[in-house]
């Protein structure tokens, strides 16, 4: 049983989305690492980093989308899990500096030093284990999100609602880590890293090895999102995405279907956010900030929310276009990125990849000599069964009810 | 007063108001098992919300509504309720319309609710054999790879009834499963309401009063929140006051 829904996860696409990424994964840092500069083929550090950052957002977009695209949840406060994931890496790579830092303080990290602290706190022992704190990257969102979850979505709450306090969620968290007695850096939050696993972070191999990493973990979210929205709670979520009440009625607990999404959408930015950290090199409560958040939403909405690749391509393009527009013409990105919002929302409900599949559909109904009728009926039908997100013109997904 | 045991369904002086405006009024009404009830009655008469009490979307303000002779409906919420056997085909026909017919069907099919025995459910043979049984009922075989949002709206409400049947409830609430549908249909749709009555309760709403001779089952005609006359289709027919505030119109 468990072995065939394991199967169904590998469906055409995803089997082609996994096979990309782990390619990805061996030919980036080997492109790197193998091809000396200057010949044609090598990838300068500096892009393998920042790839790896745009495959960390595209790992958040696509656990954001399994809650908004596939379950009707618009969460506004994705960006906290993200940044509580990406603090958890940070608290352990803080504890990897040892004497080190500026004060050289063998176990408290710099900034606890400077404000006369004169030992750890609770909170952060342990994190001088990887395995430890490669538990708390998982746990510490995944159980944020299971209770706020579980009151927000037992009390019923939904739609506009359920994304101001998601949005709300995200600035007090945001406001209680840039307080410097929470003990987490303030402020300036967590930096100058130096090993992760033993290894210096800024050395070209360990880059290379974050790459692969991120390529791996977004192969894996595939296989992990593909594999629900292909089983029957996949169509149960997209049930309650359409019409919330109807699936109540069919004897499903409306509640712990969300409740499920939510969480395990959380755990999955989390990671993200965990090989985010070591890569850029910081985390600061800047991660916290609402505007991110709904962000994260705009790369969905842009790629295609309701669909597996959409959320990938539209982090990567969106950010591509960040780094573009914020060396060339800073001041313009948010108006930039707000008309982008405006002009997909109005012109292509599902994104990059619904127009994709419009242009598809538009050259295969001009292919001229098409066979005979009946046929052509049949493979209507066969694409509407395989994909019916690419149809132009079925329901949109809306806010529940 | 009748004990609510071998009750089906059993209302004792329902009454719900709505920001003061009173949709049931002291409703009492019995359903026994495997029997069909047809309930008829003017827009507004409180039908609709006699269903959203039965089916835990509506609180009733004062009386009782028991399930199978003991379980009280008024402490479980839709989806509690749901499980515990009582079907309901909506007034507008609500289908997953971007879903295919035979991914409805899947879902409303009676298999475990829980989250990981959803997430790991494979359709068995026992499984498909029976969806496609229930196709073949409601004459929608050759549209299953179909979008239910491509459905005409007769064929929604079949597929509705159809998902009711997969659900295997002990209690079916039908709301006007008629509407929309040929005379041909309207037919077809009594005789499997009348085929499904020999082994479970059914109480049908309807409008059409040809439907509700064809189903030849005990009547209930409901106004203003409570019942107005029952019997036979002919006895409630007959009645003076249910010519006036309902036939004569
Ligand atoms: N949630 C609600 N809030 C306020 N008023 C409501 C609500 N539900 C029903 N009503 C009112 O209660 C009354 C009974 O409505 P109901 O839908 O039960 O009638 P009905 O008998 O099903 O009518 P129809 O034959 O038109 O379907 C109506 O006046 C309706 O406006
Ligand atoms: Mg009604």
């Amino acid at each position: 049983m468990i072995t065939q829904a394991l199967l169904r996860a590998l469906d055409k696409k995803a089997l082609w989305l996994v096979a990309i990424l782990v390619a990805l994964a061996i030919a980036v840092p080997a492109a790197n690492l193998m091809i000396p500069p200057g010949q044609p083929g090598h990838v300068p550090i500096y892009v393998v980093t920042l790839f790896g950052k745009y495959l960390t957002y595209a790992m958040l977009a696509l656990a954001l989308d399994l809650v908004w695209g596939y379950c009707g949840i618009l969460s506004l406060g994705h960006g906290a899990f993200f940044a509580l994931g990406g603090y958890a890496m940070g608290m352990y790579l803080m504890r990897q500096i040892g004497d080190r830092g500026v004060y050289a303080n063998p176990v408290l990290p710099d900034f606890m030093v400077f404000l006369n602290w004169k030992e750890l706190p609770w909170y952060w022992m342990g994190f001088d284990q990887f395995w430890f704190a490669a538990l708390m990257i998982v746990l510490v969102p995944g159980l944020l999100a299971f209770v706020f979850g579980f009151f927000a979505f037992r009390s019923r709450v939904t739609g506009v609602y359920l994304s101001i306090i998601t949005q709300a969620m995200t600035f007090a968290l945001l406001l209680a880590f840039f307080r410097n007695d929470m003990g987490f850096g303030g402020n300036n939050g967590l930096t100058d890293f130096k090993d992760i696993l033993g290894q210096p972070v800024q050395a070209a191999t360990t880059r290379g090895a974050l790459f692969a990493a991120t390529a791996v973990a977004l192969a894996l979210s595939v296989f992990v999102c593909s594999m629900i929205v292909n089983s029957k709670l996949g169509k149960v979520m997209i049930a309650v995405r359409d019409a919330e009440s109807r699936t109540r009625f069919l004897g499903y607990r409306v509640e712990y279907v969300k409740l499920f999404a939510f969480t395990v959408s959380a755990v999955m930015a989390g990671v993200a956010g965990a090989l985010y950290v070591p890569q850029v090199g910081i985390i600061n409560p800047g991660e916290f900030e609402p505007a991110n958040s709904i962000e994260i939403v705009i790369w969905t909405a842009v790629g295609g929310r309701g669909t597996i690749v959409g959320p990938i391509i539209g982090a990567v393009v969106v950010n591509m276009g960040k780094s573009y527009f914020t060396g060339a013409l800073p001041e313009f990105w948010l108006y930039a990125l707000g008309a982008l919002f405006v002009f997909v929302t109005l012109f292509l409900p599902k994104g990059i990849v619904g127009l994709l599949g419009q242009w598809r559909a538009v050259s295969r109904r001009h292919e001229p000599a098409r066979p005979a009728a009946g046929e052509a009926q049949a493979s209507d039908a066969e694409e509407r069964g395989e994909d019916p997100t690419t149809l132009i013109g079925d329901p949109q997904p809306k806010p529940a009810e | 007063m009748i004990n609510a045991q071998d009750t089906m369904l059993y209302l004792d002086g329902v009454s719900v108001a709505f920001d003061g405006f009173k949709a049931l009024n002291n409703l009492s009404i019995i359903v026994r098992p495997a029997e069909m009830l047809a309930i008829i009655g003017p827009n507004g008469a409180g039908k609709t919300t006699m269903m959203d009490i039965i089916t835990g979307k509506t609180r009733p303000d004062a009386g009782e509504v028991y399930f199978d002779g003991r379980t009280d409906l008024t402490r479980l919420d839709e989806a509690a309720i749901a499980n515990l056997g009582i079907g309901r085909k909506f007034q507008k026909p609500t289908v997953f319309e971007s879903q295919t017919v035979w991914d409805n069907l899947e879902m409303a099919l009676k298999k475990p609710r829980g989250i990981v025995r959803t997430l790991f459910y494979v359709a068995g043979d026992e499984d498909i054999a029976r969806i496609e049984e229930i196709l073949e009922t409601v004459r929608l075989t050759d549209r299953k790879e179909d979008l239910a949002a491509d459905l005409s709206h007769g064929q929604k409400q079949w597929l509705e009834i159809g998902m009711l049947l997969a659900q295997d409830p002990k209690l079916l609430l039908v709301d006007e499963p008629v509407a929309g549908m040929t005379d041909a249909e309207t037919g077809e749709t009594a005789r499997l309401l009348t085929e499904i009555a020999r082994t479970r309760s059914v109480v049908v709403v309807e409008h059409d009063m040809s439907f509700v001779r064809d189903l030849a089952t005990r009547v209930v005609c409901l106004a203003e929140g409570s019942v107005l006359a029952e019997g036979s289709l002919e006895q409630v027919s007959a009645n003076p006051i249910v010519i006036e505030r309902y036939l004569g119109r």
